[in-house]
């Protein structure tokens, strides 16, 4: 006795390499979207207060290192204490209601709860300090920030991106001086100022493990 | 040479060659790592719910928060850790440390180099106080009764409490050892308003043998000062000066100093248990704890002193070679008996040094940095039972738990109306107190202490107190109605008086900046010898007995049982049971036989109609007719890591058997009690490891080492790497430094965030330590010798770990390391099975899982915290490396030798490793690798690995080596 009619299999066949096929491609297509350039770069999460970088790092051309004093002393940027705030807010737009936050927590002593934005795995160790002192921008990491109302991140900051440029430092370096400076132009080819820098300064970005893993 | 050919072991087993012991090697992984799910259906289950987790990854990451401080602090950077020099002590002497802090948390604890007592050493010990910090278990409320109160409750009820205490008649107060100048000055202030109140010092591991020794010999109690770096001839009686009985981490750096082969000393060590110090000596006898007194009586005898020139006919060989020995090193030789030995020993043992002419030499004598008793419980037991006592206030101490067993303390508490207790846990004493206090941790709070030498150092906090712990100052304070309440301005105020004057704040800031006070030691007492006294010493012999004899030592993990709820601890094997998790009544094959019992065997030990039961472990080496135990296990009330854990042998020990006790019965219960031990773990199988020669041997023939451990194939089949350029890391042991004390391994385990496993994971093999310390048995099961080996990875220049790993997750580095990629490992395990090592740890479950917030406390930011299922191992410390080489590059200057310490290397008291660039002829470890001496661990398998050792030197006297050798 038959229970299926005999083209049943070859249907079968062609639906399961169909299905194979979509899975093969679902699988493809999550690959490629959840890379770190889609899911990760433009993330703009609301702050809690609406610190504007554009203001005070473009308009009024405040240097990057008057709040994040940790950059060229430690791993960690810093985030700065509500106390940076207040030396100018104590007088300049002291009673702004979008200030409240910051004298609040210059008040009470309770910490303003900034969310964050540049964020690596656990298992990765960049120190600013490194960088900084080699002579890599602000920007080549974090962007135009002297732009942004609202900073956004600008780069996937994944593994590949990071030796991308550890394999080809000299369009990225910059003499250290400058680093802050974000819209610095050079005036002649950025790879030929670099290559001198690394030549002078010995500069060797390390490509092995644990450079970064430890 | 006929040392190549000596056997080394690690267990009897492997000595005898047990077909069990085959297997446990022969598996390709210990046991149940084959195993990963029961049966076919759970592996479908597992998959489906992967599947269905699978589509939860697209959601976006977790919102973090980045939480700045209100207002900036004064010279700290966010990520930058900071360093306090301070002080930790133990049983009142206190050694100084410096405390590394990440973002205010304490992580480490180094040894400050400016502090006598440590010159940047510091040990196990020191290592893991870190962790006792961050203790959840620690005690984090005011107790009234077993109900929650609070300091405010307290302060009120003892401010009217003591407005009836008239001039102190019911009060007692019971403390460990005080060292501290500012609580002894506090102490004085009470006694002084409470004329009729008493304080008691009491530690279960006091030194009062040792002065009342000297008081015996000299007329007053005096401390003896060692100078090991002075002694070419040490002779110790059931000394453990080099591990337990060690006040201070100076004194193995003393000791290892004169252990080179230009001017190497010779320690002959009689001792009951194999100690640390008898695993380092020249020579080692055995005896049991009542005899060794007779070996200093022998001594004194055969030295002639008190005029009796009496050479004993009946004196072994040995011994008259010992006598002649320190004949020929007058003024450059040593005596020391160990704190278990009577007064009487030790009495005999100042009288050789001083006839020897040692006294002012290798040992001086001062005042007493602390004076601890027994007998004063004693008599607070008799107070206790007239009913004469009506406030006992406990400061810090756990008498219930080790008070002796004839005070019966619990007994003496429940007769007082009111005791107070403080203490940093809800412990034995804390459960029968009216009121418990929780105690603030030394990294908590502020102090003062005096070293073992006297050197006075202050102690600050590196954090706010944790659970609302004060400190014993502060409840005395209360108590007193002292004027000052906070610790910090007790002991600033007591400081400033010192000082007087305008330089006393200059002197106050200079002693927080250095961690020491210059000058503070105490000064060297002229002594005399009573020669009547000391000469009826020598007339009493004690009669002989077979008795079996029970010795009390302390635990190199737990100490006392202070530290029984560190994790850290209780894991790190002891140096030479390589037992972890337990203690055990150790004893010798031979008393063993005779005993009818094997390892694991429990047996019931009675003396004086106490008894306890306690596992047995045949410990070679050990005297034969005695038994020793570690004290501080079996705490009941310690938290969860210590509770249960071990047996307490405190119920045998009573007053006058705090060293030893003598006619102890032995039975066999008939039950058995798992025993874990790693001397089996990471074997590797009889291949000679460990090299040594004797200094005569070595004379002869300097490269005594560098003969291969077979033909080297120097053919490889992968690319090499090029080592020629840059900075190239290597690292050198030191054999004949290396005491085999565990600091290292401590070290390590706090800077490398590595994990505890428990007893249960332990004996499949899976303990985590990246540095395994391998002691090796050489010679006869009945008395062995002992030699020691620390191995951590390798890094080999050509590693085969590397070839086989599927996905490149363990790959070299320029500079020579051999990396490892956390999160780019799948945890096949291929590398730890063709690692020849076998230095490689797996993570066979997440040992950091569950873990509360405030254990979290103590890791290190900068290294990761690895998850289930990766491999890790030795890194020779990257994060270090990295740190150093950004600062140097910073400052615009090439590294200099020796700016990069790896923790093993930082912390080793004995100075045993060095680490540097081997790129640099001039580097400390390019010059040692250069040394005779020197040789890489299986270097026939062409690994090259950059690590390596220098072999031992042993300095038998020639002629004991003579007469052992036939």
């Amino acid at each position: 006795m038959q229970l299926f009619e005999k083209q049943v299999d070859r249907y079968f066949r062609i639906f399961f390499l169909l299905f194979l096929l979509v899975l093969l491609g679902g699988i493809t297509l999550f690959a490629f979207v959840s890379r770190p350039q889609y899911t990760e770069v433009g993330y703009s999460p609301i702050q809690p207060v609406a610190y504007s970088h554009k203001l005070h790092a473009g308009n009024l051309g405040m240097d990057c290192r008057y709040c994040h004093i940790g950059v060229e002393q430690s791993a960690h940027a810093g985030i700065p204490p509500s106390e940076v705030c207040m030396n100018c807010h104590a007088r300049v737009k002291k009673d702004s209601p979008r200030l409240a936050k910051i004298r609040e927590s210059y008040e009470t002593g309770q910490p303003v709860n900034w969310v964050r934005i540049h964020r690596l795995p656990d298992y990765v160790h960049f120190n600013h300090r490194a960088h900084v002192l080699a002579g890599v921008s602000c920007v080549s990491c974090h962007g135009r920030v002297d732009q942004m109302v609202e900073v956004r991140q600008v780069q996937p900051l994944s593994m590949a991106w990071c030796l991308d440029c550890h394999r080809n430092p000299a369009p990225s370096l910059r003499p250290p001086e400058l680093v802050t400076r974000l819209d610095w132009q050079p005036d002649r080819d950025p790879t030929e100022i670099g290559r001198e820098l690394m030549a002078r300064r010995g500069i060797k970005p390390p490509t092995n493990c644990s450079a970064c893993h430890r | 040479m006929s040392e190549h050919a000596r056997k080394y072991w690690r267990s009897l087993s492997e000595a005898a060659g047990d077909p069990e012991f085959r297997r446990w090697l022969e598996r390709e992984f210990p046991e149940h790592a084959s195993e990963w799910v029961g049966s076919r259906r759970a592996l479908l289950k597992l998959m489906a719910a992967s599947f269905g987790l699978a589509g939860l990854t697209a959601c976006r990451r977790p919102e973090e928060r980045i939480l700045p401080f209100s207002k900036g602090v004064e010279g700290y950077v966010p990520g930058r850790p900071l360093y306090y020099a301070s002080i930790m002590t133990l049983g009142g002497l206190s050694t100084g440390v410096l405390v590394e802090t990440h973002e205010g948390r304490p992580t480490k604890i180094e040894g400050n180099p400016e502090h006598p007592a440590s010159r940047g050493a510091a040990t196990a010990f020191v290592q893991a106080s870190v962790l006792s910090l961050y203790d959840p278990d620690r005690s984090r409320a005011v107790l009234r009764v077993g109900r929650r109160s609070s300091w405010e409750e307290f302060e009120a009820f003892i401010a009217s409490h003591m407005k009836a205490a008239g001039k102190g008649e019911g009060l007692r107060v019971v403390s460990g050892a005080i060292g501290s100048p500012s609580l002894a000055d506090l102490r004085a202030f009470l006694l002084e308003r409470f004329p009729a109140a008493r304080w008691i010092e009491y530690e279960p591991l006091g030194r009062e043998a040792e002065a009342a020794g000297a008081e015996l010999a000299f007329g007053r109690p005096l401390q003896p000062q060692y100078r090991f770096d002075q002694a070419d001839v040490i002779v110790s009686l059931d000394a453990d000066f080099l591990g337990l009985d060690c006040l201070a981490p100076v004194w193995i750096r003393q000791y290892a100093e004169r252990r080179r082969a230009d001017s190497m000393n010779r320690l002959y060590v009689v001792e009951t248990g194999y100690s640390l110090t008898g695993a380092n000596a020249d020579h080692r006898w055995r005896a049991r704890p009542s005899e060794v007194g007779e070996v200093a009586r022998y001594l004194s005898r055969q030295l002639g002193l008190g005029g009796l020139k009496a050479p004993d006919p009946g004196a072994p060989k040995w011994l008259t070679a010992i006598v002649r020995d320190l004949e020929r090193h007058r003024g450059r030789c040593l005596v020391l008996a160990g704190p278990r030995q009577p007064a009487s020993v030790h009495a005999l043992v100042h009288w050789i040094n001083y006839e020897l002419g040692n006294a002012g030499r290798t040992v001086y004598y001062t005042e007493p940095v602390v004076r601890t008793g027994a007998e004063g419980l004693q008599r607070l037991a008799e107070e206790a039972e007239a009913g004469e006592v009506k406030t006992l206030v406990i400061l810090g101490a756990n008498p219930v738990y080790n008070a002796p067993a004839d005070v019966a303390f619990a007994d003496l508490m429940r007769r007082v109306p009111l005791t107070i207790h403080l203490g940093q846990e809800p412990d034995e004493t804390a459960a029968l107190a009216t009121w418990h206090l929780p105690e603030a941790h030394y990294l908590e709070s502020w102090g003062d202490g005096r070293a073992a030498d006297g050197t006075a150092a202050i102690q600050q906090p590196t954090i706010a107190p944790l659970f609302g712990g004060r400190t014993a100052a502060e409840v005395i304070a209360l108590l007193a109605d002292y004027p000052q309440r906070r610790s910090y301005d007790i002991v600033r105020q007591y400081w400033l008086r010192q000082w007087k004057g305008r330089e006393a704040e200059r002197a106050w800031a200079q002693a927080l900046h250095d961690g020491v006070i210059s000058g503070t030691e105490f000064r060297a007492v002229a002594v005399s010898p009573d020669p009547r006294r000391l000469q009826a010493l020598l007339a009493q012999a004690p009669g002989k007995s077979e008795d079996l004899e029970l010795q009390f030592h302390p635990s190199s993990s737990t100490y006392d049982g202070r530290f029984a709820n560190n994790g850290w601890l209780q894991e790190a094997p002891d140096p030479i049971t390589k037992l972890t998790w337990d203690n055990a009544a150790c004893m010798s094959p031979a008393t063993a036989r005779s005993l009818r019992v094997e390892s694991g065997d429990v047996v019931e030990l009675e003396a004086g109609g106490r008894r306890i039961a306690a596992p047995v472990w045949i410990l070679p080496g050990h005297a034969d007719g005695a038994v020793s135990i570690a004290l501080g296990y079996g705490r009941t009330r310690c938290g969860r890591v210590g509770n249960r854990v071990g047996h307490n042998p405190y119920p045998l020990r009573t007053l006058n058997t705090q060293g030893f006790l003598r006619g102890l019965q032995v039975r066999k219960t008939g039950r058995r009690y798992p025993l874990v031990t790693t001397q089996e773990h990471h074997s590797m199988e009889g291949r000679p490891l460990v090299r040594e020669a004797t200094l005569e041997e070595f004379r002869a023939q300097p490269d005594f080492a560098r003969k291969p451990d077979g033909k080297v194939d120097a053919f490889s089949l992968f690319r090499e790497h090029s080592y020629s350029q840059g900075h190239q890391w290597g690292m050198v042991v030191d054999l004949n430094a290396c005491i085999g004390c565990n600091a290292c391994v401590l070290a390590c385990q706090a800077e490398n965030n590595i994990p505890i496993v428990g007893k249960d994971q332990v004996r499949r093999g899976r303990e985590m330590h990246w540095i395994r310390l391998d002691r090796y048995f050489v010679g006869e099961p009945d008395d062995p010798q002992i030699a020691w080996q620390p191995v951590a990875c390798q890094h080999c220049e050509l590693a085969p770990c590397e070839t086989v790993c599927p996905v490149a997750a363990t790959n070299h580095s320029p500079e020579g390391l051999n990396d490892m990629a956390y999160n780019r490992c799948i945890g096949t395990r291929y590398c730890a099975n063709n690692c020849p090592y076998k230095v490689r740890r797996f993570n066979f479950l997440d040992y950091h899982k569950g873990l509360q917030e405030v254990e979290k406390m103590v890791y290190n930011p900068d290294v990761t915290v690895r998850m289930r299922g990766v491999m890790e191992k030795c890194t020779y410390c990257v994060q270090r490396i990295e740190e150093k080489k950004v600062q140097a590059k910073a400052e615009g200057r090439p590294l200099r030798d020796g700016e990069i310490l790896t923790a093993c290397q930082q912390t080793c008291p004995a100075q045993a490793i060095v680490f540097g660039d081997v790129n640099d002829p001039d580097s400390r470890v390019s010059r040692l690798k250069r040394d005779p001496r020197n040789y890489s661990l299986l270097a026939s398998l062409n690994t090259r690995p950059r690590t390596s050792y220098l072999a031992r030197l042993r300095n038998p006297n020639p002629e004991l080596a003579a007469e052992e050798g036939s």
